[in-house]
């Protein structure tokens, strides 16, 4: 709809440029780049319509009581008040996600950059070879339910059935369903997922790294490959470097899935309850959306000041 | 070019005692990625038996088809014919695939390099829009395609998935990084900015191309728009999979099967995208 309103004054700008005003000038600049604006608009448009509108109008809905058949009936803040004031599981809900958030997010960042560095630093061959085994594991789709045989909590689970074969332990350990384990597992799952998204752009990102570069740093006296990565590689790699930033806040803020499909919604005790599991379990199980759509806003919200606060930090390598 | 050829072999900066360590490192790190893989397909190659065994064995005793061929059996016998399902799959997976790196790739290119009023802003909306989570936005976006007619059609299963802001951040980013001479220089020379886009910019960054291609390619070999799609004939691969996987204990060989089978067709992709720009950008790079 914006879209399609600017077009039109993008038309009548062309013809009215009388006087310099700054909204006469905005409007001829708009008809100067009418072939620009023509490029976005089908991704304008579709995005508008299945992303943009959907969302604009799932905001309200966190300020009502929605039971997916009903309509919705207006209830102000209250779902906010019961969320932050009475509902304990939120709380724990907080604790993990942001265990999630500040704990998996930067490592895995971390491992996704050098991780990428190193292998760019082999063979074409062997780089193909690295490349594919480490995104593999973002590709399998719904692969990691290998990790549920693996770590299922029977004697027949492979590490049970290892650890038992080798003496260590004497009964099955329940990896899944007992607290002290829960956790650190889907960690351990998570890491092995995250090489994603960002992991590859840091690959296509080093590939475009002008090689005169590197030539001209052992010109000027860049002794091995840590110098070089810090003056050479890491400043042209800004574009990148924030682009694996915000899918990594996104996919750390939003983990949910893995331990869902590991631990089962609801865990035992809680213990690997995220903020997204908790909204799917008011969402898609007991149906109280408004409730559901409240608990996302404030994920949202969240989100958007880690986005701010990553922006700041990794202003020195982007230009925007 | 004949200099950048002799660096090469001279490897600048790098030592060979560390060139090993570095591959060490990784091969250890890549057994870690692979072990649930080499599960998943030895898994799928044990006949049933042998599947709870103690303790289990890493590979099969006895290996056998048996699994693939009860996949394909149990396809065979669906209400709809598979090919069906297969066809859907493909024909979604291909007009998403072209869809989206060209539209994603023109506006990437726009909001990258343009000039015009309202960039800012709209750059803005795209990296803010790459934190909503769809949970919740399900329900709307029914009804927004409902509104349209869409539910029970194609388009379901098309249109939604076209414009991702993830695929569009990407090029942005990629493309932000060209040479601002570059594309003044195809300007000059009277190119308008569709042809800016696709004869100058596009070359000049192939990998990130490449990777939008696999994110493209990847996402819509997912789709299974189940909440937009009720009739069997218009469901896809992953949908039928999962009915056949969701049979119990008995389909867990065949649900392996599924895996793997289901990797394959992206697996390739990977496998082709990304040895070709390894190759293409083996002696080049931007030059500004």
């Amino acid at each position: 709809m914006a879209l399609s309103a600017k077009k039109a004054k993008a038309e009548a700008g062309t013809v009215l440029h009388i006087e310099d005003s700054k909204f006469r000038y905005t409007l001829r600049e708009m008809g100067r780049n009418k072939g620009a604006y023509m490029m976005m608009a089908p991704f304008m448009i579709l995005f508008l319509i299945f992303t943009l509108l959907p969302v604009l109008l799932s905001l309200p809905i966190g300020f009502t009581n929605f039971n997916m058949v009903q309509f919705p009936k207006w209830v102000g803040l209250s779902n906010f008040y019961r969320l932050f004031l009475e509902d304990d599981v939120f709380l724990i809900a907080i604790k993990n996600t942001l265990i999630f958030a500040f704990l998996t997010g930067p490592l895995s960042y971390f491992l996704c950059f050098i991780l990428a560095w190193l292998i760019n630093q082999m063979g074409a061959v062997l780089k193909t070879i690295f490349t594919f085994i480490f995104y593999a594991p973002s590709f399998a789709g719904n692969i990691y339910f290998i990790w549920q045989l693996m770590f299922s909590g029977d004697a027949n689970g492979y590490i049970n059935a290892t650890l038992m074969d080798l003496g260590i332990i004497s009964a099955p350990i329940q990896w899944l369903t007992d607290a002290n384990y829960m956790l650190p597992i889907v960690i351990i799952v998570q890491l092995w997922l995250s090489l994603g998204a960002g992991f590859l752009s840091f690959i296509a990102g080093l590939q475009s790294v002008d090689k005169s570069m590197y030539e001209a740093g052992a010109v000027e006296g860049i002794k091995n490959r840590w110098q070089e990565l810090l003056h050479i590689t890491l400043p042209s790699m800004g574009p990148q470097l924030l682009f694996a930033a915000v899918m990594q806040i996104t996919s750390s803020f939003t983990v949910g899935t893995v331990a869902q499909a590991l631990t089962g919604l609801p865990s035992t005790d809680y213990a690997t309850h995220t903020i997204m599991s908790h909204a799917m379990d008011y969402g898609s199980l007991r149906y109280e959306m408004g409730y559901a759509s409240a608990i996302c806003f404030v994920l949202f919200i969240a989100m958007l000041l880690m986005n701010q606060l990553i922006n700041r930090i990794l202003r020195k390598y982007t230009s925007d | 070019m004949k200099r950048r050829k002799r660096s090469k072999k001279v490897r600048l900066n790098r030592s060979l005692g560390g060139d090993i360590g570095v591959f060490l490192f990784l091969t250890l790190v890549g057994i870690f990625m692979i072990i649930p893989f080499v599960f998943a397909i030895s898994n799928s190659l044990k006949p049933l038996h042998e599947l709870f065994i103690f303790p289990p064995p890493l590979f099969p005793r006895d290996p056998t088809l048996d699994n693939y061929t009860d996949l394909f059996q149990l396809a065979g016998n669906l209400w709809v014919p598979f090919s069906r399902y297969l066809f859907n799959s493909i024909f979604v997976a291909v007009v998403v695939t072209v869809a989206n790196v060209i539209v994603c790739s023109s506006a990437g290119f726009v909001l990258a390099k343009g000039n015009f009023p309202g960039k800012k802003t709209l750059n803005q909306i795209i990296v803010t829009s790459l934190l909503f989570t769809s949970t919740v936005t399900a329900v709307m976006q029914y009804m927004v395609m409902a509104k349209m007619g869409m539910i029970n059609t194609y388009w379901a299963l098309i249109l939604p998935y076209i414009a991702t802001p993830m695929n569009l951040f990407l090029m942005r980013q990629f493309m932000g990084q060209l040479p601002d001479s570059m594309i003044e220089a195809a300007k000059m020379d009277g190119a308008s900015t569709f042809r800016t886009c696709w004869q100058v910019a596009i070359p000049n960054v192939k990998p990130a191309v490449m990777t939008l291609l696999i994110f493209a390619f990847q996402a819509a070999w997912n789709i299974t728009g189940t909440q937009f799609v009720y009739q069997e004939q218009l469901k896809t691969l992953p949908t039928v999979i999962s009915q056949i996987t969701a049979a119990g204990i008995a389909r867990t060989g065949v649900g392996a099967a599924a895996a793997v089978v289901m990797m394959t067709p992206p697996l390739i992709l990977f496998i082709i995208t990304q040895s070709n720009v390894l190759e293409t950008m083996a002696h080049s790079g931007i030059k500004d």
